[in-house]
This record gives structure tokens, sequence and C-alpha cells, in this order.
């Protein structure tokens, strides 16, 4: 009878305190999804079913990281659920600010998240850190006006990258004008195109090839592409802005990043996959993750609010509304809005073509993501736009990559072979 | 009497404390930071700030850039105030409108400029009006550096002269019309006048405003930044990129440390070169 009725007693408080925590708000905070319009349609579409309150939150991703830092470092925790990129929750691991969640990657699993991506989101450890939530790439876009122009025998779908530049060379020679643009402002994701595209595409690796033979073919072929394009592009953060005021007629970026552009007006542009290089077509497959603090202040309700977030209606809410695709099986409608067909055929496409290599975003670099697409980037700006020796800088530029890969030890990723210990650089 | 010894020590104890909790802590903190690599002391952020690609071009580009718009300033403000010394009627009206960009922040100022100077800005816009052009021209890319520099040169003295110049109307009000006065009736021309009364007489305000304006100049970021992206990298900016992009605190706090450096270093020269002895002042 005392058994029966602590088991009661036990069970009411249990109920109690989960009552409790589905009433007790849920704060999540995000690097994603921004902008205020699409926060909006997060708060009022996508998180609307559901259980308890969700209170969405975003930071960008310094500050992010500054403040699950700051909580972890306090010892107290307002924020119970976050969403990033996979390189913005990887430096979380050893900072202590993600906890396991291998209770919901069985459900995950079921709903079709492919295993790969569930790999990805073990960080480098044995343990799931976070839960796949949505995908995105990078695809390019053009006006159709530009299409007249491709050079002869040249399928905008298979693009090789010397007829990107002989179809930006036509265009600026027929209309004086250098129609071509890529993100390399400050705010930009051109380091994402060297790592997921260029290097793979002509070197089939990114680390280990860093200044092979092909690497330094690819760079003067890069260079002499530049002259075609657009010198404003320094100072492009998001492609949807210059391709909207006509600046520029094609364009690389991130999905997200051409998604105005391309909805404010779906009748004036195709989407088609990055270039071709001798090795292939690279392509970087962009995974944003849902994770749990630790010592979040409402476990219950971040774990109940991310299984709402990868129902599959809930992914292709999202998908229709904000243009990040499903990471679940879902069957994406007929009847997307036309920017964000768009967007979905750009994507599909890349993803299907016969010749596509796939990198993965650099895995195991912990905090010093950033300065690992600092060596692309200085690369890029002492060959291409300061004219420096390209054996000379790659042979520079080389030292501090093997610093970094040495000083993390991290392993090869895809497309590189598979080594053992640190990545090295050839 | 006993108390009134204490009276000013309590008086500057809050700006004291003010400063001391959100000044000296964190500039402890930053050097801590600057000098330490995971915990330990170590000269690795500074060497690494110093091996930088951008390391050199950012110092040469802010001295470049201070070198340029502080005489350029000076000039124009100590000339903006002697005209305003002329003026009787409206004289607070011009003042008034003179001074309005130093209500605008810097980053505002920046974007100002750039919806002039951008390829379809309304520089580009009246130039083509005017048939000088024949379509947007580009006038802030790398392959620019020239006009570039001007564009951040006109935005700076646009956004920070009046701060001068404040200083400088503020300085001429104090000097007594006498010593003017006793000069003209000697017969002493006006540029005379100019050279051997006004000038030395307004040493102590120059000074000040010099000294306020060259460390803000060492610190010119947001403009630069709103006009030329990464395309003239300046120090602060370059601190800003190790923190924002890089993600490595450690190397843009010695970037901030060094900016420091250069500040002390340029306010410890002023005082000296600019230095008034007591006897001479009216």
């Amino acid at each position: 009878m005392t058994q029966f009725r602590t088991l009661l007693a036990s069970a009411a408080l249990a109920a109690l305190a989960a009552s409790a925590a589905q009433a007790q708000e849920v704060i999540f905070l995000s690097t994603q999804l921004r902008p205020i319009e699409e926060a909006t349609k997060v708060r009022q579409i996508i998180l609307k079913g559901a259980p308890g309150t969700v209170t969405f939150v975003v930071e960008e991703p310094s500050p992010f990281q500054t403040r699950m830092d700051a909580e972890t470092q306090a010892g107290k925790r307002t924020i119970s659920m976050v969403g990033a990129l996979h390189g913005e929750l990887q430096p979380l691991v050893g900072s202590k600010g993600l906890e396991p969640v291998d209770d919901l990657a069985s459900k995950a699993r079921e709903r079709g998240v492919p295993d790969g991506m569930m790999a990805l989101g073990r960080l480098g450890s044995d343990k799931q850190m976070y839960i796949p939530w949505m995908q995105a790439t990078y695809i390019m876009a053009a006006k159709k006006e530009a299409l007249q122009y491709l050079p002869a025998g040249a399928d905008v779908n298979a693009l090789t990258y010397a007829q990107l530049g002989d179809w930006a060379k036509a265009i600026q020679d027929k209309t004086g004008k250098r129609a071509l643009g890529f993100p390399a402002g400050p705010k930009g994701l051109m380091a994402r195109f060297f790592e997921g595209y260029l290097y793979p595409s002509y070197t089939g690796g990114v680390v280990s090839t860093f200044k092979s033979a092909s690497a330094e073919t690819m760079w003067g072929e890069f260079k002499a592409l530049w002259a075609h394009v657009n010198p404003n592009s320094t100072s492009y953060d998001f492609m949807q802005e210059p391709l909207m005021a006509g600046d520029v007629m094609i364009a690389f970026d991130h999905v997200a990043r051409l998604k105005d552009a391309l909805n404010a007006a779906p009748g004036d542009f195709v989407t088609f996959p990055a270039p071709a290089g001798p090795q292939g077509r690279g392509f970087m497959p962009v995974v944003v993750g849902l994770g749990i603090a630790p010592g979040a202040p409402n476990r219950a309700g971040a774990a109940a609010a991310i299984e709402h977030l990868l129902k599959p209606e809930t992914q292709v809410t999202m998908a229709k509304e904000l243009g990040f695709f499903p990471v679940v099986k879902a069957e994406l409608p007929a009847d997307l809005p036309g920017g964000i067909k768009l967007l979905a055929e750009g994507v599909a496409k890349t993803q299907d073509a016969k010749d596509a290599v796939a990198s993965l975003l650099p895995v195991g670099l912990g905090a010093k993501g950033g300065e690992f697409n600092k060596v692309y980037m200085d690369t890029f700006q002492r060959i291409v736009l300061r004219n420096e020796p390209i054996r000379e800088v790659l042979e520079t530029q080389a030292k501090a990559l093997t610093a970094i890969m040495s000083e993390t030890k991290a392993p090869c990723w895809a497309p590189d072979q598979a080594s053992q210990g640190a990545c090295p650089v050839n | 009497m006993q108390q009134s010894r204490f009276v000013p020590y309590l008086l500057i104890a809050p700006a004291t404390l003010f400063l001391t909790l959100l000044f000296v802590v964190p500039l402890v903190q930053t050097l801590a930071l600057a000098f330490s690599e995971s915990g330990a002391p170590s000269l690795g952020n500074v060497r690494k700030m110093a091996g930088d690609l951008n390391f050199g071009l950012s110092i040469r580009n802010t001295f470049l850039l201070v070198l340029t718009v502080i005489p350029l300033q000076l000039g124009l403000a100590l000339a903006m105030s002697m005209m305003l010394q002329k003026i009787s009627r409206g004289r607070d009206l011009v003042l008034w409108i003179w001074s309005i960009p130093l209500g605008i922040s810097d980053l505002a100022a920046g974007l100002v400029w750039l919806s002039i100077l951008q390829d379809r800005g309304y520089l580009n816009s009246l130039l083509f009006a005017a048939g000088i052009i024949d379509g947007p021209t580009n006038w802030l890319s790398y392959e620019h550096p020239i006009s570039l520099f001007v564009g951040v040169v006109l935005a700076e003295i646009w956004r920070a002269t009046a701060i001068v110049l404040v200083i400088l109307v503020a300085g001429l009000q104090l000097i007594p019309a006498e010593y003017a006065e006793a000069a003209e009736i000697f017969g002493a021309s006006p540029w005379t006048r100019f050279r051997k009364i006004t000038l030395p007489l307004l040493k102590p305000s120059i000074q000040s405003a010099l000294i306020l304006r060259t460390v803000l100049a060492l610190e010119v970021f947001a403009v630069v930044y709103a006009l030329s992206g990464r395309n003239y990298p300046v120090i602060v900016g370059e601190a800003y990129a190790w923190q924002q992009v890089n993600q490595n605190n450690g190397v843009a706090a010695a970037y901030a440390m060094l900016v420091m450096a250069i500040s002390l270093v340029a306010t410890l020269v002023y005082l000296r070169v600019l230095r008034v002895r007591p006897e001479t002042q009216p």
C-alpha cells in the first residue's frame, strides 16, 4: 500500500514537474534566421505548434559564442536550446556549451535524417552533440538576360570554370560590364567557395592538396577569371543585393543569401550548380543543428521543441517560408513560392550532378575555424588582388595552415583522403 | 575645516569608481588577453599580429590617414573659427550648422558618404547628368586605391572637423580683445595679429584639440569600414576582423594594445611639443 502510495506520489510529482517544465518558457538562441522577417516567421509560423512557450532569440555568430561561454563560466543558464551552423556548434564542445542529446537521436533517425548527417552531429565525439535541423548549400544564380552570352556549346547546368570565365568575358566584351560577382566582402562567405567549391573541383582535396601543382594551376586560372569579376566583389556580403540592383548578372552564394533577389523577381532568374574543374564539381552542403545547453533551465521543453522542429510538416513549412531544406524524409510540395522553387531546383541540380564532389564543412578545428578560413582568404588576396607569385604565396600560407592543423590535430575530412592524425598539408 | 579636506575626494569618487570599473578593469583584462595564450604568459599573439598579412599595411594606412586628415582639419577649423569671429549676426546659427556632423555617429557618416560615392551614388548621378562619365564609375574598389583614400579622407574631414572647431571657438573666446586692439593701434596687419597674438594664445586649445582628434583618428574604423569594407585595412579594423571573423580574441587584444600604445605616444608628443609655459598665458 505504502509502495503504491509512493509510486502514485512520485508519478504525480513527475507529472507536476513535467507540466511545470511545459509552462516554463524555453529560450531558443539561434545564429540562423536573424533577419527580422525570417525571425518573425519562425516565431509566428514555425514555432506555432510547438508545445509550451518557445522564445526565439537571435544573435550574430561571435556574440553567440561569447554569450554561451559567459553563461558557462557564470554557471547560470538562461538558454535552453541553441540552433547554429555545424561550424558554430563545434567550438561549444570544447567550451562545455552543449550536452549530449542521444535521447533524441533515434527519433531523428526514424524520421529519416541521413546517417552521414547524424555523424556530423557527433562533432568528433562518441555522443550525439546536436540534432541536424535543416540544410542548405551554395548555388549560382543568373539573370535570364545573361544567358544569351553563354559560350557556344556550354550547358548552364553543367558549366566548367573555363566556360564561366568565357561567359563573363563575353558579357564584358558586349556590354562593358563585369557582371560576375562573388561574396568576398567582410561578411561574405567567400572562404567557403575556396574550401567547398574551387579547391575540391581542381585538386580533389582542400587541406592535403593545398599547395599541390594542381592548386597552382587552379589559382592561375582563377586569377585570369577574376579579370571579368566585378571589382566591388570585395565589398559584397550578400549577393542578392547586387543581383537586385543589377550590378552583377551572375553570382555565387549561399541559398539564404540569394533568396531575396529570387523572391523579388522569380521570373528574371535561373539557378544552376557551381562550375566543375578537372576533379569534378565541388559542392558543400551546409548543416544547421539544434543542441541543448548543459544545465538548461528547461531541458524537457527544449527536447519537445526539437521534436516539433523535426516533424516533416514543420520541415516542409521551413522550406516554403525560409528557403532552408528538410533534413528528414519529407516531400516538398509542388506549389512552392517562385523564389524558393528556384532555390530548390538549384540545390537539386547541385546534389544530383553526375560529377558532384561533396565537401564537408571543416571538422575538428574547434575555435580555429575562423583562422582556417583566413588562410584561404589571405591566399586569395595575395595571389589574385595583390599579384604576388603563386608558388611563393602557397608555400608561406601552407605554413600557417600546417600550424593550424597540427595545433588542432584535426584529421582530414572529405574530400581529402582520410589521415592518421593531423591532416597533412602538401 | 576638517570636512572640506575630504570633499574634493568625495566628489571625484563616483567618477573614479566608474572609470576603474569600466576602463581599468577591462584594460587589465585586455592586457592579459594580449600577452597570454591558453592561460600561460606568451608573446604568441603579438608574433601572430606582427606576422599578419595586413599588419604593416594597416599601420601604414592608419598613419597616412592621420597625417593627411589632422593638418587639413586643423587648418580648416582655424579658418572657420576666425571667420566666425567676424560674423556678428547669425553667428550661432552658422556654428550650429557647422557642428551638425558632431551629432551623427561615425558609421552613419560613413553610410552617408557611401551613398554619395558608390557606383550608383549621388556623385556619379551628378557626373553622368553633366556628361562627364557615361555610366556607373567605380571610386571605392581595391582597383582604385587613390580615389578610395580620397573618399575616406573627405568623409573623415566632414565628420570630425566640427570637434576641432568647437574647441578652437571656445579657446578664441578666452583671448582678451585688448591684445588685438593694442596691436591694431600699433599698425599690425591682420596676418601678423593672427600669427603673433591669436595663435600663441590659442596654443592650449590647439593642444587639446589635437590630442583628442589624433587619438580618435588613430581609432578610425566605422567610416573606413562603411566606405571600403576591408579594401583599406586600418589598425582597429584589423582588431575587429581578428575578433569577429577570425575569432581569435588574443590577437584582437594585441591590436587593441598597439592602438593604445600609439595613442599614448602621440599624446605625450603633443604635450611636449605644444607645451605652454604658465608665464606666457594671459
